[in-house]
């Protein structure tokens, strides 16, 4: 069924969004996580009251205590921000299409508190650690109203670093016995890192990481991040963690790094929907292939080249 | 390997979403976590919230998750007074369209009261997990998406 952008039930949903209907905005989100067109709609209602919210990107191996430390986060963040919301992803099944979602165990229920939000988001085949519908996801959030919105990527490796390119602030959580001082200097995800985080800091082996970390960045010529001994469990280091992060926060504001990165960010999501846009237009041309077996008849009676055949059928 | 399509991927625009709780004071989760996988397996995006939940929280949760259905399970025998106040506390966020069942040690003789009390289904020790799966498909409901 199509949807009528105009429609008076979407204009109302998003009205209740930005009101900061929970049910409206949980709505919204598995809208704009599944449906395209229903998403485009809700997204061209909303985009314009968004913009001041803050993404702060979350992201390390699995087990290292991601959802753990989101939860002993926000209970802090609280404290300072408004209001907070949470897009926790995990992976979905390549066979099944299902997904077991548990950061809520981790990050923990918090009944009454109406400024905390948290949604778990699979994620549907996505590679990078995010999933496919997250940037409007956001929009939802920060359309409602809230000031932060933490967003929790699946468990990644040295090369998903998708949540550079979707968040303001990106933290990396290492954690202890993943390896030594040449783990440390390998490029990838540690380079993205505005902070560094070393979890399970009472586990045996965790000074060190935290050493091989730091020199391993002051061998570079770029500013080195911080790196951070904490244990979200035991909460020990956690304080400190968020002084980083508003010091941080406060210093990529002041030195006009957020607006490049808020460039960077709508740049990305444009790039993203031209990638579908063009998904589109390569499906539609191989269509045209199969439709016309006599570009492919002259590709084989050596009358064309497989290159030509390609500008051809791409009207190019 | 063939891939196995589950049912809600031809027929849904998006998966079911389930939401699996452990109520009050049991510490037992083995037959959630089985339960979580099995849904998984049949291609439902499943949200456990972990042991000692109180009803507020599973609402709580139900809310921000948006999910289809919720899933109770319990093994403490409290069932009779923490199933109504679930029930009354989805009621109270606005979720009373969502499909409510329980698995765990219900007797048989509390079998009829729990389902007035507004649990769709009961399913007990020796159910399939196949069983629950094929009554989810069939009976959550086709929310209006914008409603």
């Amino acid at each position: 069924m199509a949807h009528d952008p105009t429609s008076p039930s979407v204009f109302s949903l998003a009205e209740r969004v930005l009101a900061g209907d929970r049910r409206a905005v949980a709505r919204a989100l598995t809208l704009v996580e599944t449906d395209d067109e229903l998403a485009t709609s809700i997204v061209d209602h909303l985009y314009p009251h968004t913009g001041s919210a803050i993404i702060l990107g979350l992201t390390g191996p699995p087990g290292a205590g991601k959802s753990t430390l989101v939860g002993a986060l926000v209970e802090r963040f609280r404290r300072s921000w408004r209001t907070v919301a949470v897009l926790a992803v995990d992976p979905s099944s390549p066979v099944s299409g299902g997904a077991a979602l548990g950061d809520r165990i981790r990050i923990g229920e918090r009944v009454g508190d109406r400024g905390l939000f948290v949604r778990s988001v699979a994620a549907r085949g996505h590679r990078g650690g995010l999933a496919p519908g997250i940037a409007r996801m956001a929009h939802v959030l920060d359309a409602a109203g809230f000031d932060l919105i933490v967003l929790e990527t699946l468990g990644v490796g040295q090369g998903d670093i998708g949540i550079v390119d979707r968040s303001h602030f990106v933290i990396v959580v290492q954690v202890p016995g993943l390896g030594d001082g040449i783990q440390a200097m390998k490029a990838g995800l540690l380079e993205i890192a505005d902070l560094v985080v070393v979890n399970k800091g009472d586990l045996a082996g965790a000074a060190r990481v935290v050493d091989e970390l730091r020199s391993s960045f002051a061998m570079g010529s770029e500013p080195a991040p911080a790196v951070l001994k904490i244990s979200a469990t035991t909460g020990d280091g956690v304080d400190d963690l968020v002084v980083a992060i508003d010091d941080h926060m406060a210093a990529i504001i002041e030195n006009g790094s957020m607006e490049t990165r808020r460039r960077r960010l709508a740049t990305t999501e444009v790039l993203d929907y031209l990638q579908l846009e063009f998904q589109r237009d390569l499906a539609s041309a191989g269509q045209r292939l199969t439709d016309d077996p006599s570009v492919i008849d002259k590709v084989r009676s050596r009358d064309l080249t497989p290159l030509r055949a390609a500008r051809q059928v791409a009207g190019r | 390997m063939e891939r196995r399509q589950s049912d809600s991927h031809r027929e849904r625009p998006r998966p079911i979403r389930v939401l699996v709780a452990k109520p009050g004071l049991d510490g037992h989760d083995r037959g959630a976590k089985v339960m979580v996988r099995a849904m998984r397996d049949a291609g439902f995006e499943v949200v456990y919230t972990g042991l000692f939940q109180t009803p507020e929280m599973i609402a709580n949760a139900a809310l921000h998750e948006d999910v289809d259905v919720v899933g109770l399970s319990i093994l403490s025998g409290a069932h009779m007074s923490l199933f109504p106040r679930i029930v009354d506390e989805l009621r109270e966020v606005g979720l009373e369209a969502v499909l409510v069942v329980a698995g765990g040690t219900i007797p048989d003789d509390d079998r009829s009261a729990v389902l007035k009390m507004g649990i769709a289904e009961v399913f007990g020790p020796g159910a399939s997990l196949s069983s629950v799966v094929d009554y989810i498909r069939s009976n959550v409901g086709s929310r209006p998406d914008l409603a």
